[in-house]
């Protein structure tokens, strides 16, 4: 008997026999608990917030994003201007959130990629093992010692500039991390007794990895994606900081941070303010990351 | 133990080349016409061009030969340190390396050096402060570090050090004055996730049993730390060595691009902007380089300082990736 | 004179701002020279008692009222200095488990020489001294053992030297806290022995915390019995054994099988086997860079037979090969020779899709109760998984039948939505049992089932195990490394010492006259053995 089955008795807690308890009230459990943590609340509302006003931006402001007004050039922050202007007057509150739906597309498209590819490849290499497993994390090994966003920008010389060719480099460079991890929760599950007695009971390997290996791998790999998303919107931001992003006038956030930078010692505003909105939304996103990593162990 | 070190050194040049090659493979191949490309960023009008002056730039570029005649033809030349020759600034590649290699060899040194002191010290105070408050605030910290964007740390520093306070000098190369911001800017970064990692193996260090027989003893507090949980949690930290100096490696484009330094991570961003081939191949294969390096020498020195890891047969390959991987990229 | 002095003692723990009591309204003394055994099941406090006394309760552990002295030295609401003052110099500790209490990255010496430090002794003579204490503590080759790294040395070497560690501060009580229970039985009863006698030449006192009945019975000059973090009886061990007063402690007693030999007769004429596995070996291919690939023998030409509707042990220490065996019989694992015959068909050698309906005639039960359900499966999912697996009956008789099978392992129809986490250990052996039962096999293995089990719960579940022989005619092939378990189910055994079969035939010969040395020794470390004869 190992130290670890020891230490699970002592703090098991059956639920008593008058409880039903089930997947129902397990989940109503934990909702309760995430109920309970203020500051994850705040950062999913944040999270939420950043979505709805990506796609109905009106809701939030009254001014277009094109909108110039020559009278009211580089205004600091006001309750009218909530984000100041610009120097061409333009309001930069409605221009950071008409800029969201580039920056959400282009994220979407990462993650896609890095989950779609990271699972692939770590379902694949974790469960088969032997000789595949060798190669793929090779190949993963290979990838990682190229450092992510020289990756992402060799990827984005060869493709050209644009949203599409940035979201695609960002997510290649997600790709090795993610399937690292899901390989390893993959090799951890496949050798739990369950799975062997689900063998032995007479169940498909298909059966197997489809009813017992995917289920429970998922929870570590769904945080790692949220956390993931973090790190896609800084990587896209910071390749479209750095010129490589879409064409003006559409501006990323990470476009509208580098106009902005010109003017830093008149009006601070203009790169500071949109930079803070995208620091608390990757701040958010780690923090639920982390809140459902616990929530989940 | 020779053998482990050749079989060490025989692994990192394999990973490198294939490192070199994947690299090459996907600016060579992805593009739809390198020709055009290549021209474009020569700053030439394709069409302006008559049939002869083409096949000479072609020729010029190597662009006549095999797609393998041209791999070997680089391979050959990087393995000679020859990275060929720029495409916009028509000057061999090693040349400008060289000259800003220099530049940023001593950020990403320093700024290595800096986030090791500071994330060790921030994991260490985080994970031993007594005031239950301050613990709480210091473990949370380095969230907040990996949050950022980069090009937001170091545009608030420009604004609030160099432009209210004066300080220190917002842009340029000169002096020692002008390496403390871009230093501190990637170490936000670094430092926050050194600590991340080093905090987590900390708390797994000290809930080990062997702790409780340390305490057991009756070793004070501090005795325990050091002598007994220090070394242990600083173990599996050491795996991410090499991922720290990678991202101080990558970090310097984004700082040398705000701060305006004359390094290689500016030379990346420019080449980058401008499609030269050459130059962001050599930047690739320098950084990997450094990378793989780095964990060579992590992989040589981990058996000496953990005794249950004997030389024939190596660490095991479990590195915290999972938990960089908030901040890397 | 007491050195231990516990009164009124509430020890709790602070869990979402509440605190839940582990032990309350503790009375409890040790005298100088006296050995004391706590016994309880988990969750019974005794280990809370434990840390408490040596001021090492986990970070949310709060002494609530009452009084603790250790050496005239109040512990309840000690300041931290105070409670160093007494760890290592007054209190010893030896902790649960030998194979993670020792630091890995530093020589064995250089931990005992740093307890001999805090003494005040410096430099080589407290190098010296930790040798002396390795030597006392039983370990051969001091200076050798000295230089090595925990990795090096084996378990029960480990726990000698944790128990140098506990010596070397010079204490006047060791506290000892599960000690053997992560180790074999024969090694198990060496260190034993070997701690008694030294604490008696020393007169150190010994707190021993034990869920074993007969261990504490057997070493302790008084016992201690804990439930629910109070104490239920207290006494002299015979007179605990033999006229307990608690209805618990009475309970407690009959379910220690290892003080009671029950044996199961084998029916004269041993009925045609189930199973049989002919001259079965099996070598694994170690990889070794300084030798090379060699192989490691892990069985060697072991046969063994399952008689229909009985139960077949295999008994043995870690590492001799009881749970490979058991792979190979389940198809699980295939073997390098020999050959596996169930119910008349050779399995050797068939492919995994030939091997499936014979699945049908033999299932398994794991060791472990906290990994053999899948965490996202409710307790309906797990029981019916292998109808589904083999397409038997449709929604509806498969929900019948998963009631039928809940009623079988006494568990209610109502815990069918519940997921494992909401059952107890026992109550997930049950469920694991009633989905080994779900294809109506006729031979079930059991992989040391009880093992992670209390001691009462372990009592039910074999108990239940027999019922369902009787009722559905089935065979066993049960493993164990417990000879008081085994002989209490079983009709025949195998006794296997590094992967040979050394010796096999009836449980009540095999036990009562064993033949082999290696028999003799692992019975008569079975403890309670001195109780019986006295």
């Amino acid at each position: 008997m190992t130290a670890a089955i020891a230490e699970a008795i002592e703090t098991e807690r059956p639920l008593p026999v008058e409880q039903s308890g089930g997947r129902r009230a397990a989940l109503r459990a934990g909702l309760d608990q995430l109920a309970r943590k203020p500051v994850f609340l705040i950062a999913v509302l944040y999270v939420v917030f950043v979505l709805v006003s990506a796609f109905w931006p009106t809701l939030f402001t009254a001014h277009g994003p094109y909108d110039t007004n020559p009278g009211s050039a580089a205004l600091a922050p006001s309750p009218d201007h909530l984000f100041g202007t610009d120097i061409y007057g333009r309001d930069l509150w409605t221009r950071v959130l008409y800029g969201s739906p580039l920056t959400i597309k282009a994220t979407l498209i990462a993650l896609s990629i890095a989950v779609v590819a990271g699972l692939a490849l770590g379902i694949v290499s974790g469960f088969f093992g032997g000789l595949t497993d060798s190669l793929l994390m090779r190949f993963v090994d290979v990838l990682l010692a190229i450092p992510g966003l020289l990756l992402a920008l060799s990827i984005v010389t060869a493709l050209g500039y644009g949203t599409v060719a940035v979201a695609v480099a960002v997510g290649v460079g997600i790709v090795p991390g993610f399937a690292r991890t899901t390989r390893a929760e993959v090799l951890k599950v496949k050798t739990l007794p369950y799975v062997e007695a689900a063998r032995a009971g007479g169940a498909s390997w298909t059966r197997v990895l489809l009813r017992h290996i995917l289920p429970n791998s998922w929870g570590p790999v769904a945080v790692l994606a949220v956390l993931d998303a973090g790190v896609a919107i800084i990587a896209i931001a910071s390749l479209s900081f750095l010129g490589f992003g879409a064409a003006p006038p559409a501006a990323e956030w990470g476009t509208l941070i580098a106009d902005g930078r010109n003017y830093l010692i008149t009006s601070w505003w203009l790169s500071l303010l949109p930079g803070l909105f995208v620091a608390l939304l990757v701040l958010s996103l780690n923090h639920i990351s982390k809140t459902l990593q616990e929530l989940t162990r | 133990m020779t053998r482990y070190v050749l079989g060490r050194i025989a692994q990192a040049v394999i990973v490198l080349w294939a490192a070199y090659t994947l690299t090459f493979a996907i600016l060579f191949l992805l593009p739809s016409d390198p020709m055009e490309l290549q021209l474009a960023a020569a700053g030439v009008q394709p069409d302006s061009l008559s049939a002869e002056q083409v096949a000479a730039i072609k020729h010029q570029f190597g662009l006549d030969q095999s797609i393998w005649a041209q791999y070997w033809h680089h391979l050959s030349g990087v393995v000679r340190g020859d990275f060929g020759t720029s495409l916009t600034q028509q000057v061999p590649v090693s040349d400008l390396l060289s000259q800003r290699i220099g530049q940023t060899l001593l950020l990403s040194v320093s700024a290595a050096v800096v986030s090791l002191v500071a994330g060790s010290a921030l994991a260490y105070l985080a994970t031993f402060a007594r005031w239950n408050p301050l613990r709480v605030l210091l473990t949370r910290l380095p969230a907040l570090g990996a949050s950022f964007p980069q090009f937001f740390v170091a545009l608030f520093a420009i604004q609030f050090f160099s432009f209210q306070l004066g300080w220190f000098p917002a842009t340029g190369t000169q002096g020692f004055a002008s390496l403390i911001m871009p230093v501190l800017t990637i170490s936000v970064l670094t430092s926050s996730v050194l600590a991340q990692v080093l905090i987590k193996s900390f708390d797994e260090t000290l809930s080990q049993a062997y702790i409780t027989t340390a305490r057991a003893k009756g070793l004070s507090r501090s005795a325990v730390h050091l002598r007994h949980a220090l070394r242990n949690a600083a173990l599996p930290a050491l795996t991410i060595l090499g991922v720290i100096v990678g991202l101080t490696v990558t970090s310097s484009i984004v700082t040398e691009t705000v701060f305006t330094r004359d390094g290689v991570g500016k030379l990346a961003q420019e080449a980058v902007l401008a499609q030269d081939v050459p130059v962001v191949l050599a930047v690739v294969t320098v950084a990997a380089t450094i990378f793989v390096l780095v964990n060579l020498v992590v992989d040589l020195l981990y058996p000496l300082l953990d005794p249950r890891i004997s030389h024939t047969r190596g660490r095991p390959s479990g590195r915290p990736v999972a938990v960089v991987e908030g901040a890397t990229l | 004179m007491t050195l231990v002095d516990i009164r009124g003692l509430d020890v709790g723990y602070v869990r979402h701002r509440t605190i839940q009591p582990a032990v309350s309204g503790l009375d409890l003394t040790v005298a100088q020279g006296e050995v004391v055994a706590i016994v309880g099941e988990s969750g019974s406090g005794k280990t809370t008692t434990a840390s408490a006394l040596i001021g090492l309760l986990p970070a949310n552990g709060r002494i609530t009222a009452g009084s603790a002295k250790v050496d005239g030295v109040e512990t309840a609401g000690a300041r931290e200095r105070t409670l160093r003052g007494l760890r290592g110099s007054v209190v010893g500790l030896i902790p649960q488990d030998p194979m993670v209490g020792l630091n890995p990255t530093q020589r064995v010496g250089a931990q005992i020489a740093e307890a001999v430090r805090l003494r005040g002794i410096a430099g080589p003579a407290a190098a010296a001294e930790a040798l002396s204490f390795l030597e006392q503590a039983g370990v051969s080759e001091p200076d050798l053992r000295a230089q090595q790294y925990p990795h090096e040395l084996s378990g029960g070497l480990r726990q000698r030297v944790l128990i140098a560690i506990a010596l070397a501060g010079r204490p006047k009580l060791i506290i000892a806290d599960e000690p053997t229970s992560a180790l074999d039985v024969t090694v198990q009863k060496r260190i034993l022995d070997h701690l008694g006698g030294l604490v008696r030449d020393q007169g150190i006192s010994l707190l021993i915390i034990t869920h074993d009945l007969a261990v504490a019975a057997e070493r302790a000059d008084r016992v201690v019995v804990m439930r629910h973090g109070r104490k239920v009886e207290e006494g002299d061990p015979q007179a605990l054994l033999n006229t307990p007063r608690q209805p618990y402690t009475r309970q407690l007693v009959a379910a220690s099988p290892r003080l009671e030999p029950r044996f199961r007769t084998a029916t004269p004429q041993t009925p045609a086997p189930i199973l049989t596995l002919t001259e079965v070996s099996k070598t694994f291919a170690v990889n070794d860079r300084r030798r090379g690939r060699r192989g490691f023998n892990a069985l060697d030409k072991v046969s063994v037979e399952v008689p229909r509707g009985q139960t077949h042990a295999l008994v043995g220490e870690s590492g001799c090969g009881k749970t490979t065996t058991l792979r190979i019989a389940l198809g699980l694992e295939t073997a390098t020779s020999g050959s596996v015959v169930l119910d008349g068909t050779g399995i050797s050698g068939l492919s995994w899709n030939r091997l499936r309906p014979l699945r049908r005639k033999a299932q398994l039960v794991h060791q472990d109760p906290f990994a053999t359900l899948d965490p996202k499966f409710t307790v309906r999912q797990s029981v019916t998984e292998p109808l589904v697996s083999f397409r038997v009956g449709d929604r509806r008789t498969r929900e019948a039948r998963a009631r039928e099978l809940l009623d079988q392992v006494a568990l209610p129809a109502s815990y069918l939505d519940r997921l494992p986490r909401e059952l107890s250990g026992g109550q997930r052996q049950r469920v694991a049992i009633a989905r080994a039962l779900a294809l109506e096999p006729e031979l079930i293995m059991l992989d040391e089932p009880v093992s992670a089990l209390d001691v009462l719960v372990q009592e039910q579940i074999l108990t239940l195990l027999a019922e369902l022989q009787q009722a559905l005619g089935l065979s066993y092939l049960f493993v164990s490394h417990d000879l008081s378990v085994v002989a209490r189910i079983s009709h025949t055994v195998s006794v296997l010492s590094e992967g040979r079969v050394v010796e096999q035939g009836p449980v009540a010969e095999v036990f009562t006259q064993p033949q082999s040395p290696y028999t003799k020794e692992l019975i008569n470390a079975i403890p309670g053995r001195s109780l019986d004869a006295a």
